[in-house]
């Protein structure tokens, strides 16, 4: 026959957002270290390689930090002006930065001057990077040009002119050495390619990009500009997958996670959002306190650090899950014990008997299947249950009255155990959810203990509670009534061709409570 | 009758009439004045798909064509009057109406069903002589002896009182005991009745001698006792033991019963221990007690066991008297081993009140049957093995009858908080859906939640419920679910789930099945005033697909209580009405179209007419008044008056069935909205109120020519009636339609033609002439192979229950040997031979035929086969000895 059917548990809606695999992924991180730097902070970039230090340019310094150290490791400030987008080079061992006066310096990591300096541009230098083969550098500027320098030599190879406004952001590919892809203000993202020279694909994004991105593979170009995020497939000739307008404001940087399967970017809103790369929506936000201007993630995405305009530097550092392991484990049986007697075959005579799986039931089924119906409320009783989970406790009182038997089940308890009763009905009476099943049992109660109130100080004084609880619910109630009255009225007065259009309106099911209280 | 004033219904046509009204309706209804002799004891009820076949009215006018007949088709309430029981562990016995049914224990099969007695049967017992044969008795006043091997009535004992119950003991051998009422309507009498040994079929036994009186007309409450001394018999607060050595009755009255605080100890069932002294006694109030050396007015004594809380519904020791297996309405087994409270064993969670238990003569299994219509059959170490179960029967039915698209089956309400999916085919019953999913608490007061409303959608990929529970006048708790039809579990899954869809009573539920629609819609009305409409939608995000109902309109009409709702067919339109007024909304946007008002009461049912009637529009009111609006015009098309109970309309036609009520009976009118005439009228369907009535597309369409049959070609109507007895319209006997599995290997078709097939079958018919030659004046003729009853029944009857192979063979060749001697004897396979000649192309006909001589040579073949061959049938032997044979060699 059927086996015990345990209480179906009332599941309410959770407000807010929902939880998914990200929420949790995204939300596992420590509360923020706050960096104060000089000035606005353009560009974070971790190294490639362990420890993983990240170099930030703020102002005219860039500032190398260690994972967990709070003050910088190492400080290049022989800027004359504004330094830019610092980047390490594939092996960590070099920098390369542009600054203001349009100049690109080269530094190695462990020295204080730099290595090489390369001079050929005549305005602001906003974007470096290093190509795939770690001995060229591309840049780009003000004066609308890019360059690419060869570094043994410092010289410059080629200067592409196409674009016709700032060049302020760029990108190298990891895999091919040839190419690499800018973009600027003139709304156009362009590849180049080092073998020719002129660009090879030009799209249009519409806005001015503020940040370009290529996927590792180097099929896909993230773009980001004005409000929009927007997907190039370039294998097709850089065709336009998907558009993203998340933000409110200016998107400023796009940084992938290290496994690729979600996109980041950071924007002047204040948010910094996350996409799936494959289905491009919106998996999670993060909120930061001020305009966002760069933002990179740490290999196996460690740590989120966020520079913002305020000069601000936000340094999450991932939560460390080796906690649980640490707790004393209870010792288990073996595995073998488990398999024990699986592995034999059958043998022609034997009558096999499946042992019947166990049903694993919570422990206040437990009782309700034995008909324990005192035990199982006092188990939904505990601080533990009621204020995790109220809603567990309402569907056993649910439950005990459905069986008939709730007044036996709150009958005969002492003062401490009918004042764990009467706290509950405290905390939850008023809540709309819970309120049917709740104003029912408090009546029980109201009807059980009523010869014996009076005997203790301390019940008397949660009835009094209860009672001032249910006259404020009363003029609550009466409020929105009279509220609602007026809002009908004002919708009679309207003219409305729609006479069906209904107002829902809330239950004022609580204007029953009306009891006397001792 | 006429349209009331102020309607434009310029025709003025008149279309229903009440019973009465119109001499024109009374001629019309060819089955106004017919007897329907099965159903007029209201409420007949039978076991577990217990059915009887009224359509043989039509059989025996010899007219096949002649009309629908109704079908008393399956009821609702239970078994057994008396108790099943076994024999060896292969049968299990329960008495159903007027038969008996013969189940077996492995395969929860019904092997044969015992038909003869002409009421219900009352009580069964194996005889203790012959283990192969039962008796049963009836209110018809007789005996029957069965030797339920196969199904074969052996003897008739005419004893002449209404017999109430019936007991066997096993030293006395020719008499049986019964429970018959003499004068007064509540005295009853036990009494044993001497069974005279006689060769005849009909044997009159009159000889009754008298040993208890003043006695409980059921069988529970009288039990005999270690082999025969003594039999007990409770009733109200005494126990009366008689004992037939001493011929002396003592009689124990619980003390406490002068007590009117403990008034709840009445006897309520009784049993004896087969080896001790002891009788257990189950009482009202749950208790049991064991009475001891009750041979002694003064010295007895009695202990008591308590567990159960409610009444005890039935006791029975096991055969060897160490365990009573006890149970009530808590639907749990109780095995009390040793008489001790202490060693207790229980089987919980039976689904139902258990109203009887019987233990098995060897003592390896027991059975209970329970009140929803359920026999348990229960292994020793208190394990189920089998559930024989029939259509459940509830109280009430409030999903009213449904038909699963996807399984054709009958779906209604089931086992509390369960939709039971039905198969009218087959009889059986396919599984339960359980709705509620919470543990059943079956305790007298306690108010259930109850399965109110249910909806399939979609072609059945789609089922809402509605389940409600009201203990108080404001607190209602409802709950919609929306489940899913799952193709790789083939069942239905819960999808979503909605607390409180409104806010009061949901008095109508209905799905979209228009077939272009692409969004699975479903509308609700409610008492609260509003009708919300509820949508798919798709719920799908990057972690999982999935889809949720949400609700997409709410809409009211002025705060009236909406009724009932209701699409049209192509679901462009959506009709709701609210108490007095129709309204019709447009199903894309959900605006309101044009309100029809009749003032003639609140609707009652509502639908809208299909395939060329799609344009009218059908309201049935309260105070008796059938409207049909057209849709086009906006206008009242016709009106008539009639107390409209049921309204139904067939999906496979334009048809409409309406059941109207009245004092004298319940009324069928079959019509199209379009015409005028309605196409067929049945008065007096049925004594009782019906409620609920649904037409069931027919696996392969009929072809009436009849113009009042037609509608009956492509669906069958079946109702359900308010004892819960469920009816349908049928012209032919079910027999022939609804052939349980076991007669499903039907030998017309499924013959293979192997050579023996070639010799006897085909080629007896196209060789007669040539055998007739050759046996010159011989008059044999055999008979088709068909209709020799050995070779039907050897292909008919289920393979476990046929005897050894030796066994039949001898009887086999015996009955195709059988010939001419046999006919001179025997008037009936004449007139099947008769029969034959005139018919032979018919086949129904002449199955019928050929079940009906079966059964009677059967009984013939079941004493011939014990003799030796007569000298006749020597002859006859010898005599194919001389035939020529030649010709089997020319094939």
């Amino acid at each position: 026959m059927a086996g015990y059917k345990p209480v179906a548990i009332q599941t309410y809606p959770v407000l807010g957002e929902k939880i998914t695999q990200d929420t949790l992924y995204w939300n596992n991180y420590k509360t923020p270290v706050q960096i104060k730097e000089f000035g606005a902070v353009s560009k974070v970039d971790f190294s490639p390689q362990p420890p993983y230090n990240y170099a930030v340019t703020a102002s005219s310094r860039i500032h190398i930090y260690g994972r967990y150290s709070q003050e910088p490791i190492k400080t290049f400030s022989r800027f004359k002006d504004t330094a830019y987008c610092a980047t390490f080079r594939q092996d960590g061992r070099l920098l390369v930065a542009g600054s203001e006066d349009g100049g690109v310096q080269l530094f190695d990591i462990s020295g204080r001057a730099p290595l090489r300096q390369f001079e050929g541009h005549t305005k602001a230098v906003h974007t470096v990077d290093f190509t795939a083969d770690k001995y060229h550098v591309v840049s780009g500027a003000d004066d609308y040009t890019v360059k690419l320098w060869d570094i043994p030599n410092s010289k410059e190879i080629l200067t592409f002119k196409e674009h016709s406004d700032y060049v302020r952001c760029g990108c190298a590919s990891k895999l091919n050495p040839d190419l690499f892809v800018t973009g600027s203000y003139d709304h156009t993202v362009k590849m180049f390619d080092a073998r020719t020279s002129q660009s090879v694909i030009s799209v249009e994004h519409g806005q001015p990009v503020e940040s370009v991105l290529l996927f590792p593979s180097g099929g896909l170009l993230v773009s980001a500009g004005g409000r929009y995020v927007k997907v190039w497939d370039m294998l097709k000739g850089g065709q336009l997958l998907v558009s993203l307008k998340n933000h409110h404001k200016t998107v400023t940087c796009l940084c992938l996670s290290s496994s690729g399967q979600r996109l980041l970017s950071g924007s002047l809103d204040r948010k910094v959002k996350v996409y799936s790369t494959t289905s491009y929506k919106v998996v999670h936000s993060l909120d930061y306190a001020a305009s966002i201007l760069s933002l990179a993630l740490a290999h196996e995405d460690e740590t989120i650090v966020v520079g913002m305009t305020n000069g601000i530097l936000s340094v999450k550092h991932r939560k460390s899950e080796a906690k649980k392991d640490s707790l004393p484990r209870r010792r288990r049986p073996a595995y073998r014990t488990f398999i024990k007697g699986k592995s034999y075959m059958k043998q022609r005579d034997d009558i096999l008997i499946n042992r019947p799986s166990k049903k694993h039931l919570e422990l206040y089924d437990r009782d309700l299947k034995n008909f324990r119906v005192s035990k199982a409320l006092d188990r939904v009783l505990e601080p533990s249950c009621t204020i995790k989970t109220p809603e567990v406790t309402v569907s056993i009182i649910k439950e005990l009255n459905r069986r008939g038997v709730l007044a036996n089940a709150l009958a005969g308890r002492d003062e401490k155990e009918i004042s764990r009763v009467l706290n509950f009905l405290i905390r939850n009476l008023s809540q709309p959810r819970f309120a049917p099943v709740l104003i029912n049992a408090a009546e029980i109660i109201i009807d059980i203990y009523l010869p014996v109130i009076g005997q203790s100080p301390v019940v008397d004084k949660k009835f009094l509670v209860l009672q001032g609880l249910v006259e404020k619910e009363i003029d609550y109630q009466r409020e929105l009534l009279e509220t609602l009255g007026m809002m009908d009225m004002l919708f009679a007065t309207m003219t409305r061709k729609d006479s069906t259009l209904v107002w829902q309106r809330t239950s004022g099911g609580l204007l029953e409570n009306k009891k006397v209280e001792s | 009758m006429r349209a009331p004033p102020g309607t434009r219904d310029g025709a003025g046509v008149c279309v229903l009439c009440e019973e009465g009204d119109t001499p024109q309706a009374r001629g019309t209804a060819p089955w106004g004045a017919r007897p329907l002799p099965r159903l007029s004891p209201a409420g007949r009820l039978r076991g577990p798909g217990g059915r009887a076949h009224v359509s043989r009215i039509g059989w025996a006018l010899g007219r096949l064509e002649d009309g629908p007949g109704v079908d008393v088709y399956a009821t609702a309430v239970a078994l057994p009057r008396g108790p099943s029981f076994f024999r060896t562990e292969s049968y299990i016995f329960c008495v159903s109406g007027d038969f008996v049914k013969v189940y077996s224990t492995a395969t929860e099969e019904c092997v044969h069903i015992l038909q003869g007695h002409r009421n219900l049967v009352t009580g069964i017992q194996l005889n203790p002589n012959n283990h192969l044969q039962l008796y049963s008795c009836s209110f018809d006043g007789t005996i029957k002896l069965w030797d339920y091997v196969d199904g074969i009535l052996i003897k008739t004992f005419i004893v002449g009182h209404k017999l109430h119950a019936l007991f066997t003991v096993a030293h006395a051998e020719d008499s049986v005991f019964v429970t018959i009422n003499k004068e007064k309507p509540d005295i009853f009498q036990l009494v044993s009745v001497k069974l005279p040994k006689s060769s005849s079929q009909e044997i009159e036994s009159k000889e009754l001698s008298f040993v208890l009186d003043y006695i409980n007309q059921s069988p529970k409450y009288i039990a005999f006792g270690n082999e025969g001394e003594y039999v007990a018999a409770v009733r109200d607060f005494s126990l009366s033991v008689y004992f037939f050595k001493k011929k002396t009755t003592s009689r124990f009255t619980l003390s406490s019963s002068r007590n009117k605080k403990h008034a709840k100890n009445n006897f309520t069932c009784v049993a004896c221990h087969p080896k001790e002294d002891c009788i257990a006694t189950g009482h009202k109030d749950g208790k049991i007690r064991l009475w001891r050396n009750f041979d002694d007015d003064k010295k007895y004594t009695y202990t008591c066991l308590h567990w159960h809380h409610d009444m005890v519904m039935d006791l029975a020791f096991s055969v060897t008297g160490t365990s009573l297996l006890s149970g009530g309405r808590e639907s749990v087994l109780v095995e009390w081993r040793d008489a001790a409270e202490k060693n207790k064993e229980f089987l919980p969670r039976l689904g139902a009140t258990i109203e009887h238990i019987s233990v098995s003569p060897a003592g390896d299994l027991f059975c209970t049957s329970h009140s929803d219509n359920k026999i348990i059959v229960i292994h020793r170490n208190l394990e189920a093995s089998a559930v024989i179960q029939g259509l459940v029967k509830d109280s009430n039915i409030f999903t009213g009858l449904m038909i699963d698209p996807r399984t054709k089956a009958l779906v209604l309400n089931g086992k509390p908080g369960h939709l039971q999916f039905y198969s009218l085919q087959s009889d059986k019953q396919l599984y339960n859906l359980d709705i509620v999913q919470q543990e059943y608490i079956n305790d007298y007061g306690l108010i259930q939640i109850e399965l109110t409303k249910a909806a399939f959608g979609c072609y059945g990929n789609w089922l809402a419920t509605v389940e409600q529970r009201q203990e108080k006048e404001t607190e209602l708790e409802l709950q919609m679910k929306l489940w899913m039809y799952n193709k790789k579990t083939q069942g239905f899954v819960l999808n979503t789930k909605v607390n409180m869809p409104h806010e009061d009573h949901i008095t109508a539920l209905c799905f979209c099945n228009a077939e272009k629609s692409e969004n699975p819609t479903l509308v609700t009305a409610s008492k609260d005033g509003h009708f919300k409409v509820w949508i798919l939608t798709d719920d799908s995000d990057i972690y999982k697909k999935a889809v949720g109902w949400t609700c997409d309109f709410v809409g009211s009409y002025h705060k009236y209580q909406a009724t009932n709702c209701c699409f049209s067919e192509d679901g462009s339109l959506l009709a709701v009405s609210f108490e007095e007024i129709v309204t019709i909304w447009d199903s894309e946007t959900w605006e309101l179209k044009c309100t029809f008002c009749q003032r003639a009461g609140k609707i009652r049912h509502l639908c809208f007419g299909r395939l060329t009637c799609s344009k009218y529009l059908l309201g049935a009111t309260e105070n008796g008044i059938l409207c049909c609006w057209n849709l086009l015009s906006c206008a009242l098309e016709w009106s008539a008056k009639l107390n409209v109970r049921v309204m139904e309309p067939d999906l496979n036609s334009e048809n409409i069935a309406a059941i109207s009520h009245s004092s004298m009976g319940s009324d069928l009118f079959v019509f199209k909205p379009s015409e005028p005439r309605p196409l067929y009228i049945q008065k007096n369907i049925s004594r009782e109120e019906v409620q609920w009535g649904v037409f069931v597309p027919r696996d392969v369409p009929e072809s009436f020519t009849s113009e009042s049959y037609r509608w009956l070609n492509r669906s069958q109507f079946y109702f359900l009636t308010k004892s819960q007895s469920l009816l349908t319209l049928s012209t032919k006997s079910p027999e022939e339609k609804l052939t349980p599995t076991s007669k499903q290997l039907l030998a017309e078709e499924s013959l293979p033609t192997t050579p023996f097939y070639f010799i006897l079958g085909k080629h007896r018919q196209q060789q007669d002439e040539k055998l007739n030659a050759a046996l010159e004046n011989e008059l044999v003729q055999l008979p088709l192979t068909e209709n020799i009853p050995a070779i039907n029944e050897l292909l008919h009857t289920p393979a476990h229950v046929l005897p050894s192979a030796s066994f039949l063979c001898s009887m086999f060749v015996n009955s195709l040997l059988l010939s001419k001697e046999s006919k001179s004897a025997e008037e009936i396979p004449d007139d099947v031979d008769m029969e034959e000649e005139k018919e032979s192309d018919d086949s129904d006909e002449e199955n019928d035929f050929t079940e009906k001589v079966q059964d009677t040579d059967n009984t013939d073949l079941g004493e011939d086969i014990i003799h030796q061959l007569s000298k006749s049938e020597e002859k006859e032997l010898r005599k194919f000895r001389k035939v020529d044979y030649s010709w089997i060699t020319a094939l």
